[in-house]
């Protein structure tokens, strides 16, 4: 298969970017997009030219690094699924294909195809994680969790922490993101006690690092590899509600 | 004998943890205040050890390469962690989780350690539930478990095909926690390239700043590396594609000793190698084969027809079937550990009897477990791993069998360490994937999840007070002290002439050539000939790559190729020591499979000879590596031909 590529090329966080050119052929179908982006680098690399830099490790769909924004969708095309996840055989031989970062305001670009989204981990330093020390934990089968709410918290603790959300977002929202981790715990008992202080500090967090506000456009959702759904935020709006008054 | 101190405390095997824990040195709160603790690493091991310290009140200091701590290999792990909970009261104990352990690691492990990882295997759930990890739960709200392989009971728990992910979220928010409180500075995208020792104690490191390309000096009163294992070497494997043994190897060189390099995990479940392109190799988890079926055609010709697609596996009849692993193991029949399915499918293939186009691969069918608990339970059963499966191969598993093949995952190697992990550099300690210490010649499944948590929350928080209780009077140093200066200057000279070769290859031509070189002679098979002619091949590849890398672009710039040569040019030296170390070896066990040494295709150990850990010193790069023995004395059980038939 043969690709003419746009790629966001940008040096570094002050310079200015822009969308270069690249064709490229012999793509086999079975390949998936990162390592279609691998031969163009190596091309580029035997060439005395500068690779694309981009962020990637697990290549399995997990651990959240890879974040390509592919043709005008956070992840590409493929529903349900992250770029590493992403094969050629999705896309059409002679396509034009756009590759450009994840943009929002509090993803700084750092180079290339690659941003910053530390606010994510300062957003889960002020509550996404539940209060006990190493070593004070009572016997796991102590305190039983019904099933289904250990399955509703198994799907937004799903979350791989990605920001397609945020990038998929006309406003920059964090919402989808931020409500995954506050439905989790919400729904545990061992999260309980502490729920409404998490939920009042976790979104106050939000909004000091600049994400926007949600206008329940629903892109996140649609885009998000991880099927995290809308109702998180629903649960997220009413418990930083309740946390809301009765802090007053 | 043994000039190792492995520092095993005395008393029965049962009571060794708890009189250690009751005689170890403390370290009072005003004074952990003013102790520093750098943590490399925020995998499982990692994230648990920072954070666990960073609560008992050390000042800690975190670094990952990654852009966040969350993303550490340890995300990647699907299947589970065991614990001796004995919740199923179908006769677990602590006891036989330490015996199926040493048993499993082909007794090349060391018993105090294995027997203190079982132990603390049971306050690990109780941890992990208590921060909010979603272990998967009976219809009554209990904890539910599934097996893996080399065990009879039942005792690994999950969280659907997402097990070391939400475990790694729950060390990493306790991780957050700390950095929150300001008990934890963390470093991401920061790689570690030297450790700094002074007057022979580990007194921090040297980090290159991955965005900016800076080095950058750190100091502490003790070291922890938890950098995870060193699969990638073989380049193409299951790990994630940053993985690597910088972090390691730097303290190797530096004097830490390297123990067991050559005991390496091939899986049975990968899905096979189709094209030259591919970066990776995907594990399709071990729990697969509670349900799975693992199988060949009996006849070569069926087996080739499938390969040229004249028949698919349904055209194969029942009788024409061999389910090998059955067939040789009945009493643990797919069940059996790694290394004894990986050589089943290797010698099946070798057979001509694989059945993709390449010949390695074979069929693991779940046809019986949808008949018998119907579509819907195999699907919920295994989460995310089909529709990957799926992905990947463009193929549905519910309707045809998958298509698998052993391929590289983890290293039991790794740097040597005593009862207290501390490794042969004073104040350098080492965690995780990253250490030799519990899994001899072979890791049984849901035992690395295990073995990192147990590392991290509940044996460093006592060990390290035991060496830092004697630091208490050190003050800080500056890292304008000499012996940073000097680190730094090694690391810029290494770095400079790197990016100064400027030859003909990519850093990925040298990378696929090791692993080449490192899957054929130092892979499922290996031979004292292949071994010799195996460090040569390695010897002269060092030479090229340092006279004929190219590496794009400059130091002081976020510039991934260049952190990558820096790990291949690590990988490189390892390649070499661990077939130094193969070659050693004139026995079988577990993992390391020397041809010459076997009964019929089971390993042969040679138990008079190296029932020792092989704990390497480094000399230089092209001097051969010193030996050290560490005797291995089992009081408490008795050395077996291991039989899972
Ligand atoms: C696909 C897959 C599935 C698995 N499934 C299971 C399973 O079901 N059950 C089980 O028990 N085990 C499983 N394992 C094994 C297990 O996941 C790993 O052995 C374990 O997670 C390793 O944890 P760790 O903390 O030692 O290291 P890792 O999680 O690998 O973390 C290493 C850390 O070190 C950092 N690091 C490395 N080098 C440097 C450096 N030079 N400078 C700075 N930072 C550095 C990295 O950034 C990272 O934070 C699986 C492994 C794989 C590959
Ligand atoms: S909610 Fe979905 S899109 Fe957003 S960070 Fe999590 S996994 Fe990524
Ligand atoms: S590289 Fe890990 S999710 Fe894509």
């Amino acid at each position: 298969m043969k690709f003419n590529l746009k790629v966001w090329r940008q040096k570094n966080a002050k310079a200015q970017g822009k969308l270069v050119d690249y064709t490229i052929d012999n793509i086999n179908a079975d390949m998936s997009f990162l390592e279609m982006v691998d031969v163009l680098n190596d091309n580029l690399t035997r060439k005395g030219e500068d690779p694309i830099a981009f962020d990637h490790d697990c290549r399995e769909g997990i651990c959240g690094m890879c974040s390509m924004y592919i043709s005008g969708r956070a992840h590409g095309p493929h529903h349900a699924a992250t770029t590493c996840q992403l094969y050629m055989r999705s896309f059409k031989d002679g396509e034009t294909i756009y590759v450009e970062p994840f943009r929002a305001g509090a993803f700084p670009i750092i180079k290339d195809l690659v941003t910053d989204r530390s606010a994510f981990d300062r957003i889960i330093a002020k509550g996404g994680f539940v209060s006990v020390n190493t070593g004070q934990a009572q016997d796991a089968n102590n305190l039983p969790v019904d099933k289904a709410d250990a399955e509703k918290a198994m799907d937004a603790a799903a979350c791989i922490g990605c920001g397609a959300c945020v990038a998929a977002c006309p406003n920059s929202a964090a919402m989808l993101f931020v409500s995954a981790k506050i439905s989790q715990l919400a729904l545990l008992p061992q999260g309980a006690p502490e729920k409404n202080n998490r939920a009042i500090n976790m979104v106050n967090q939000m909004d000091e690092e600049g994400f926007g506000n949600c206008t329940n456009i629903g892109a996140c959702e649609a885009e998000c590899p991880k099927e995290i759904k809308l109702t998180n935020i629903a649960r997220m709006n009413r418990e930083y509600l309740v946390a809301s008054l009765i802090n007053e | 004998m043994s000039e190792l101190n492995s520092k095993i405390p005395e008393g029965p095997l049962a009571e060794k943890w708890d009189n250690y824990k009751e005689h170890a040195k403390l370290v009072n709160p005003a004074n952990k205040r003013k102790l520093e603790v750098i943590v490399v690493g925020t995998g499982l091991a990692g994230a648990a050890a920072a954070a666990s310290l960073a609560e008992l009140g050390y000042q800690v200091k975190a670094f990952c390469f990654q852009d966040s701590p969350r993303r550490a290999h340890s995300i990647a792990a699907q299947g589970g962690i065991n614990a001796a909970k004995n919740y199923k009261n179908d006769g677990d104990s602590v006891f036989r989780l330490f015996y199926d352990t040493i048993k499993g690691g082909d007794f090349r492990a060391r018993e105090a350690n294995v027997y203190r990882l079982a132990t603390e295997s049971r306050n690990i759930i109780d941890q992990c539930v208590a921060q909010g990890v979603p272990f998967a739960r009976e219809y009554g709200g209990l904890l539910d478990n599934r097996s893996f392989g080399g065990s009879q009971v039942s005792r690994t728990f999950y969280a659907r095909g997402q097990t070391g992910q939400q475990l790694l979220l729950g060390a990493y928010g306790a991780l957050e926690r700390q950095i929150g409180l300001g008990n934890v500075k963390m470093y991401s995208r920061h790689e570690m390239v030297e450790v700094v020792t002074i007057e022979g104690k580990a007194r921090g490191i040297i980090a290159r700043n991955l965005i900016t390309g800076q080095l950058e000096r750190y100091f502490g009163h003790a070291v922890i590396l938890a950098s995870g294992g060193y699969g990638n070497v073989f380049f193409l494997s299951t790990n994630a594609m940053g993985s690597n043994v910088t972090a390691a190897w730097k303290a190797h060189k530096k004097g830490a000793y390297f123990a067991n390099p050559c005991y390496t995990q091939i899986h049975p479940t990968c899905i096979p190698v189709t094209g030259d392109y591919q970066s990776k190799l995907t594990l399709m988890s071990e729990s697969l084969r509670n349900d799975g079926r693992v199988w060949v055609p009996k006849t070569k010709e069926d087996a080739k027809a499938i390969r040229e697609g004249k028949k698919t596996a349904v055209d194969i009849k029942e009788e024409d079937r061999d389910y090998y692993l059955e067939r040789k193991y009945p009493s643990f029949g797919n069940l059996c550990p790694r290394d004894i399915a990986s050589r089943a499918a290797k010698e099946a293939c070798d057979d001509g009897r694989g059945i993709v186009p390449s010949g390695l691969g074979v069929f693991l069918d779940f046809a019986d477990a949808i008949k018998r608990l119907g579509v819907d339970v195999v699907k919920a059963r295994y989460g995310e791993l089909f529709p990957m499966y799926q992905n990947i191969t463009n193929e549905d598993p519910l309707k045809t069998p998958m298509k698998i093949y052993p391929a590289v995952h983890y290293t039991m190697g790794g740097l040597w360490v005593d009862y207290e992990l501390m490794t042969s550099v004073q104040g350098l300690y080492c965690l995780g994937e990253a250490n030799f210490s519990d899994h001899g010649a072979n890791r049984l499944g849901a035992s690395a999840l295990m073995q990192g948590l147990a590392d991290g929350y509940f044996v460093i928080p006592y060990t390290i007070g035991n060496y830092l209780s004697s630091e208490i009077f050190v003050k800080s140093i500056p890292t304008d002290h000499p012996a940073f200066v000097e680190a730094e200057k090694e690391a810029k000279e290494r770095a400079e002439k790197l990016i100064g070769t400027k030859g003909k290859k990519t850093v990925d031509d040298f990378h696929k050539e090791l692993g080449k070189i490192m899957w054929e002679y130092c892979g499922m098979a290996r031979t004292a000939e292949g071994l010799t002619h195996a460090r040569k091949l390695i010897q002269n590849l060092r030479k090229e790559f340092w006279s004929n890398v190219n590496i794009p672009g400059s130091l002081d710039e976020f510039n991934p190729e260049f952190d990558k040569a820096g790990r291949v040019a690590d990988f490189i030296e390892l390649g070499e020591l661990m077939v130094i170390d193969a070659l050693n070896r004139n026995e079988s066990c577990g993992g390391h499979f020397r041809t010459e040494y076997q009964d019929a295709g089971e390993a042969k150990r040679d138990d008079e000879k190296y029932a020792y850990v092989a704990a390497w010193e480094h000399k230089a790069v092209d001097a051969d590596p010193v030996l050290h023995k560490e005797e291995l004395v089992y009081e408490n059980i008795k050395l077996q031909v291991r039989s899972y038939k």
